[in-house]
């Protein structure tokens, strides 16, 4: 087992520096020039120089690119030109933010999706799983700034139930930032909530079938006994990599949702040093981001491999 | 565990435990209602076993679950009552039901494997069924089980208790099932097929297993299968079904030696007989295919497939009816039905080959050393040595032209590889393989295409080797076009006679492989194989998914074609009989090396090697009045990593002699004609050993 956790953590280190690779090689290709988006279109040549010496940009692009990994590694993160403050403690405001949005959405998704899988998997076949299967693709389709904006159009402005923007003090504590996180987490929550929905149903239709459910169930056990201990063990595995691999989905909804929310989360960090051109801010953003699906990923290998006994050590 | 009283023939013994009385059951299907199992009656009573014998499509498994009221959600019991120990069980309530599954009747399942939950550990998977219906708590429920594996003979059962089913080998598993199944100590037991799944020399330890312990347990078994020989080992009484009812119902001896319906002894011919006489004869074959449940014919439903058959018998359904003491027969003219040695006489033919006699052919594919090595599997980290699967291992055979050459060995004893590597699907990786003297690059994709019309295969699965958007017409033209350069109306032409050729009209052509049976898309197969006008044609394994009646058909037909075309085949199967039955030479291999190889009819007379001896052993023959010498092999063979010094069948092997065995290579035992073996005991001596353990001396067995 643990021979099985190193090796994928040998992996998961390697898909980090690749990943860091191609971000730098991207913000370093980018077109424009730094220094110009600093100082103005009018600053002199000199001064441009000069920036570009203080930021390194005029060195070979590997030697910019293992002093940037080191930095970053030693969690020397630099300056952010275009807020003019550090990158790291920034970074890691918002991140807290968006991490408190996920964390809502991802209770609300997780469970009701495998709920709703169960029961469409269980009554296959009739109108329970027509609605909830049918439901569940309309949901899939469904971009986040569609849905996003269909939920502020009701709940906020016809119902005035909950507010439209949620452009919250980051000290706030959760309770006072719950009511401004309902809206913007449902909408994170109903991309993910299909893909949970559809891979627990037809997995559990899969397991139902198996001959071990009929062993069970010819062993004379209750019909709620076979499902707990039989089905839903063997039917939740895949399940559990739908939702890590979601991780990805959620990381791709948050930076929409947030800025059709105005909530100020990793995401809208994310598009902000874009529009910006803050390359210390892009890069520093995206490969935790990177760090956060690739771990995301691996525990979630970790998890199957506990639970599914064919797996193990290898 | 009930009273003391020792086995009594099911003659004196009492009341039945398990009676099913004029059971119907339906199927709702999008088509209509299909009547899939029509009055039936049976009883079962204790120490009995009760075989359900049937192709498929028979419904002996619906008849078995419905009995249990375990149908899919569309079927339905519509008529008839089903007893236990007097109890109707058609009037449970579900839950009432529930308390009898798992205590009173217990089940043990086709494939072991797929009946165990992958993610749980045996001991508990067992231990359910204790702590279900013997309220017992979990340590008592662990003793329990302990207990059971160890009655099932199961070696350190604590050890096996902690394992995933995914570690433990076939026939471990099944063991498993059946102490799981006897757990209560159940009434009635119901055995789907038990050892089909399994290896021979694996389903032999079982079935004795089995006759064991429908001694010592009470139960009464309904024990279903295909398999005719098995039906011999374990069972008293046997129903024959056919499409949904049954034909036949008799004790075991007298239905084998007297049937009383010509559908059982058309089954009965359809099984190849041990005998290694070097004539070869046809085996007999049931015309047309059994009929689907909603298109019987009137009248008799075994009428339009039947030998015997007059006007009258397609008038109305004949009744099951009494004909003798204790025999069940739904045969008008049952007085009629011939012995059925006297109906294989009369129902085959010999095949006689075109008077060459056997030696004098040429060698057509000779095989020199030849060795498949694959790389293991190894760590990035630790056990960074390169290791070997050594699949074969230095294996020298020769292919004599119109001949056949059987290969026998359990799963695992490389005999596909083999194969693959003669055609260079699988390149050999040492060695010679030359055709008429002729060296074959060991990778298909280096021979010329000359070579490659040579050689041909056919495989087990035709599922999987006809492709599924291809009509039956372009599978078979696709070698003449591209192997024999047809044009395209010349292959067209080609094709069709092909399809006449395997027995299947000509309208087949356009058709597509879903549309087609299993045997039907087996005789494709075939027909594509022959179509480039081969030498030789590998057949791996080509009847084993198929049935019995089905088997027999296409024996019929490779040894057809073969006279016709004096194609040279190489016959893969672990199923002896078949191998016997098809094949000139023999060559039995165990883990990747041959142990034995020589005319069929001396590897099938003694001397033999001590595995081929244990395999012949472990065959059930089709015959209640051969008695076989139990040599029973412990274990599987081994994997091909770890091979064993000295001879490698040495840890397996019931005539171990000690360390010679274990530190040395066997030498080559020259006897008659090419007959060798590979033993270190002398031929005169193993001659000695085995002068008693001959399958083949019964006095009355063998038709």
């Amino acid at each position: 087992m643990l021979r099985f956790i190193l090796r994928r953590l040998g992996f998961m280190v390697l898909g980090v520096i690749l990943a860091s690779i191609i971000i730098f090689w991207a913000t370093t290709v980018l077109p424009g020039d730094v220094a110009t988006m600093v100082l103005g279109r009018y600053a002199t040549d000199q001064a441009r120089t000069q920036l570009r010496h203080e930021l390194g940009l005029d060195k070979p692009i590997a030697v910019q690119y293992t002093h940037w990994l080191g930095n970053y590694a030693k969690g020397d993160w630099g300056n952010s030109p275009s807020t003019d403050t550090a990158v790291r403690p920034l970074v890691f405001e918002r991140l807290r933010n968006s991490f408190r949005l996920a964390v809502i959405a991802f209770a609300m998704y997780v469970p009701l999706g495998i709920l709703l899988g169960l029961v469409a998997a269980l009554r296959k076949n009739t109108w329970a799983d027509n609605v909830i299967s049918v439901g569940s693709l309309a949901f899939i389709g469904l971009p986040e700034f569609v849905s996003g904006v269909v939920l502020i159009t009701i709940f906020a402005i016809e119902l005035h139930w909950l507010p439209a923007q949620s452009a919250i003090d980051p000290r706030s504590s959760y309770a006072a930032a719950l009511p401004y996180l309902i809206l913007p987490a449902i909408t994170v929550a109903l991309t993910s909530l299909a893909y949970v929905v559809r891979m627990t149903r037809s997995s559990t239709v899969d397991v139902l079938q198996m001959d071990y459910v009929r062993t069970a169930n010819l062993k004379g056990l209750a019909p709620r006994r076979v499902l707990f201990t039989h089905v839903l063990r063997n039917s939740l595995l895949p399940t559990i990599t739908v939702v890590a691999i979601g991780i990805g989905w959620l990381i791709g909804g948050l930076i929409v949702t947030e800025s059709v929310y105005g909530y100020p989360g990793i995401g809208r960090l994310l598009l902000f040093a874009i529009t910006h051109r803050d390359l210390q801010l892009i890069q520093a953003t995206a490969l935790l981001l990177v760090i956060i699906y690739v771990v995301a990923n691996l525990v979630a290998d970790i998890l199957y491999a506990v639970l599914n006994p064919r797996i193990r050590y290898t | 565990m009930g009273t003391p009283d020792p086995y009594s023939p099911p003659s004196v013994a009492p009341r039945p435990v398990f009676e099913v009385e004029g059971l119907h059951i339906d199927y709702a299907t999008e088509a209509g209602v299909l009547h899939a199992v029509r009055d039936v009656s049976l009883a079962v009573r204790r120490h009995e076993s009760f075989g359900l014998v049937g192709e498929s499509g028979s419904g002996k498994s619906t008849l078995a679950m419905g009995a249990i009221r375990y149908l899919a959600s569309n079927g339905r019991v519509t008529d008839g009552s089903v007893r236990l120990n007097g109890v109707e069980l058609l009037s449970l309530a579900p839950k009432e039901l529930r308390a009898l599954w798992g205590s009173r009747i217990g089940v043990v399942y086709q494939s072991p494997l797929s009946a165990l939950n992958p993610s749980i550990v045996i001991g508990r998977q067992l231990a359910e069924v204790a702590r279900q219906h013997l309220g017992m708590n979990q340590s008592a429920a662990r003793e329990r089980v302990a207990e059971m594996l160890t009655k099932v003979a199961m070696p350190d059962p604590e050890a096996v208790m902690k394992r995933y089913p995914h570690q433990l080998s076939g026939g471990m598993l099944q063991r498993c099932v059946i102490a799981m199944a006897l757990m209560t100590d159940p009434s009635l037991l119901v055995m789907d097929e038990p050892t089909t799944a399994l290896d021979v020399t694996t389903q032999a330890v079982v079935l004795d297993l089995v006759s064991e312990l429908k001694r010592e347990f009470d139960s009464a078994i309904l024990y279903i299968t295909h398999d005719l020989g098995v039906i011999t080992k374990i069972c008293d009484r046997v129903g024959v079904m056919y499409a949904g009812e049954f034909m036949e119902q008799a004790p075991l001896r007298e239905l084998f030696k007297a049937p009383l319906h010509p559908y059982t002894l058309d089954l009965l011919g359809c099984v190849p007989h041990f005998d290694p006489s070097p004539q070869k004869r046809s085996l007999v074959t049931i015309p047309g295919s059994i009929p689907r449940v909603d298109e019987l014919p009137p009248g008799c439903i075994f009428a339009p497939r039947c030998t015997f058959a007059e006007d009258a018998c397609r008038a109305a359904p004949p009744p099951l009816e009494q004909r003798g003491e204790d025999h069940l027969s739904a045969c008008r003219r049952w007085q009629i039905v011939p012995p059925p040695r006297e109906h294989l006489r009369a129902a085959t033919e010999a095949l006689t080959t075109a008077g060459v006699a056997a030696g004098d052919r040429p060698t057509l594919v000779e095989v020199d050393d030849v060795q498949v090595h694959f790389k293991a599997a190894h760590g990035l980290l630790r056990n960074r040595q390169q290791r070997f699967i050594r699949a074969v291992d230095g294996v020298s055979l020769d292919v004599r032209s119109g001949e056949t050459l059987g290969i026998v060995g359990e799963s695992g004893s490389g005999k596909t590889t083999v194969a693959r590597a003669i055609i260079g699907l699988t390149p050999a990786t040492g060695g010679r393989i030359s055709l008429r003297g002729r060296r074959l690059e060991p990778s298909t994709g280096r021979r010329p295409r000359s070579s490659l019309r040579e050689i041909q295969m056919v495989f087990q699965n035709p599922d999987a080797s006809l492709n599924p958007t291809r009509s039956v017409g372009d599978a078979i033209m696709r070698p003449l076009t591209l192997l024999s350069g047809l044009s395209r109306q010349a292959a067209r032409d080609k094709a069709k006679a092909l399809l006449r050729a395997v027995s299947l009209p000509e309208s087949y052509f356009g058709r597509l492989p879903h549309e087609l049976s299993g045997g039907e898309k087996q005789r494709v197969a075939i027909a594509r194989a022959f179509a480039a006008e081969p030498e030789l044609i590998l057949c791996d394994e080509p009847i084993s998914s198929l049935d019995v009646s089905v088997q027999g058909s296409l024996m019929n037909l490779l040894m057809r074609l073969q006279l016709e075309q004096n194609t040279s085949y190489v016959f893969i199967s672990h199923d002896l009989s078949a191998v016997q039955h098809l094949s000139d030479v023999i060559a039995v291999v165990y883990l990747g090396r041959i142990m034995e190889l020589g005319d069929a009819v001396r590897v099938l007379t003694p001397p033999f090697h001590p595995y081929t001896e244990a395999l012949l052993s472990a065959v059930p023959l089709a015959d209640p009045d051969v008695k076989q010498k139990p040599i029973r092999l412990s274990g599987s063979v081994p994997s091909a990593v770890d091979v064993p010094s000295g001879c490698r069948f040495h840890p397996r092997c019931p005539r171990f002699l000690g360390d010679l065995c274990v530190q040395h290579e066997p030498p080559w035992r020259e006897g008659e004609g090419d007959h060798r073996i590979s033993c270190h005991i002398p031929l005169h001596e193993l001659s000695r050993l085995q002068a008693e353990t001959l399958v083949l001396a019964a006095e009355k067995g063998g038709a």
